[in-house]
């Protein structure tokens, strides 16, 4: 029954989310909803950390896998690509590198200079 | 036999999911990152679905099932996150300053390049959200009046190649904290990336997931100017 307990634990927080993401016109999905209430919920201690966290490491190792259908329906889109192809494939992969280059680079700085404080 | 596999609802699944321990094992054999699991997996699929001419709605009719549990796995970042918390509190304004200043950079990337590129405002504002997740991406580029299938499939493209490259800019720019290193793949390549930051260690997939919520946050004001730039 462990395993049930706790999958049905994350299944009830992703409904949640769901009935969420319908009230609330914003294009917030599901899924980020769910992260900000399971969150309150284990913050809060009204769900302990044994109770979801089994599953949820099963969850968490196999979703790479959840991304290949969607990402093999990037073929249905090639219609809409392939005229601006070079300048899409270029600007993602440069604009991907930079960001996380400097996103990095600024987080390291910032806790360096608090460091330093101390 | 076409017939049966065609319309079989294990095959589909099977194929790709064999295909990703595939990509997983020359990743181990060769150790280099380009060899991406999710990658390898995503180009053989589609290299059968051509050759064998068949439809991407009879390959998806079987594959959406992988996809099922994607939001209940989603909800699943709360786990490390809050495990995390006591690490997060103390770098709270160096973790906010990360995924700001890289959201922001993001747009005003795009910016130049889809004026550099001659590109229209319609497609500028599709790749506008293109490092945040998938839902929040096609929901803002809706919005302005981009293409959301052609957004959604940007996004998909900047995780997998975020969760690439991570490993390679991390080491190239000498960014070491496990909080620093969180930061940067979640704030540019989103869900995606951040299955890779979970590789990586609790903390950085803690940060990394984070950084999706936020950086999804931050970019959905920060379209409202930006879509007016061009």
């Amino acid at each position: 029954m462990r395993y049930i307990k706790q999958f049905v634990l994350i299944l009830a927080v992703s409904f949640a989310g769901e009935v969420l993401n319908r009230i609330i016109p914003l294009p917030i999905p599901a899924g980020v909803y769910g992260i900000i209430i399971l969150f309150l919920l284990l913050a809060t201690k009204l769900v302990p950390l044994e109770a979801v966290e089994e599953a949820g490491r099963f969850l968490i190792e196999i979703m790479p896998l959840m991304f290949i259908p969607a990402a093999v329906g990037i073929i249905t889109s090639w219609g809409n690509i392939k005229s601006s192809l070079f300048a899409y494939t270029t600007i993602t992969v440069v604009s991907t590198i930079i960001v996380m280059a400097v996103s990095g680079i600024v987080t390291e700085l910032v806790i360096k200079i608090g460091g330093h404080k101390k | 036999m076409r017939a049966f596999l065609e319309s079989s609802v294990f095959f589909p699944v099977l194929m790709s999911v064999v295909f990703y321990l595939a990509g997983d094992l020359l990743r181990r054999r060769f150790r280099i990152g380009i060899l991406n699991p999710l990658l390898i997996s995503v180009t053989l699929t589609i290299t059968v679905i051509l050759l064998c001419d068949l439809e991407y709605s009879t390959y998806e009719s079987g594959a959406k099932y992988l996809s099922y549990l994607l939001t209940p796995a989603t909800v699943c970042f709360a786990i490390p996150l809050y495990k995390q918390l006591t690490v997060l509190r103390g770098n709270t304004v160096a973790i906010l300053a990360g995924i700001i200043s890289g959201s922001i950079v993001s747009m005003t990337c795009i910016l130049v390049m889809s004026m550099a590129f001659g590109l229209t405002g319609s497609e500028y504002v599709t790749l506008l959200p293109k490092s945040i997740t998938t839902a929040i991406g096609m929901g803002i580029s809706e919005e302005m009046g981009g293409d959301p299938s052609v957004t959604a499939a940007a996004i998909i493209i900047t995780g997998i190649f975020g969760n690439m490259i991570a490993e390679l800019v991390l080491r190239l720019f000498r960014i070491k904290s496990p909080i620093a290193k969180g930061v940067a793949i979640g704030t540019a390549s989103h869900a995606i990336g951040t299955t890779k930051a979970m590789e990586m260690g609790e903390t950085e997939g803690a940060v990394s997931s984070l950084s999706i919520v936020v950086a999804g946050i931050v970019t959905v004001c920060g379209a409202l100017v930006f879509g007016e730039l061009m």
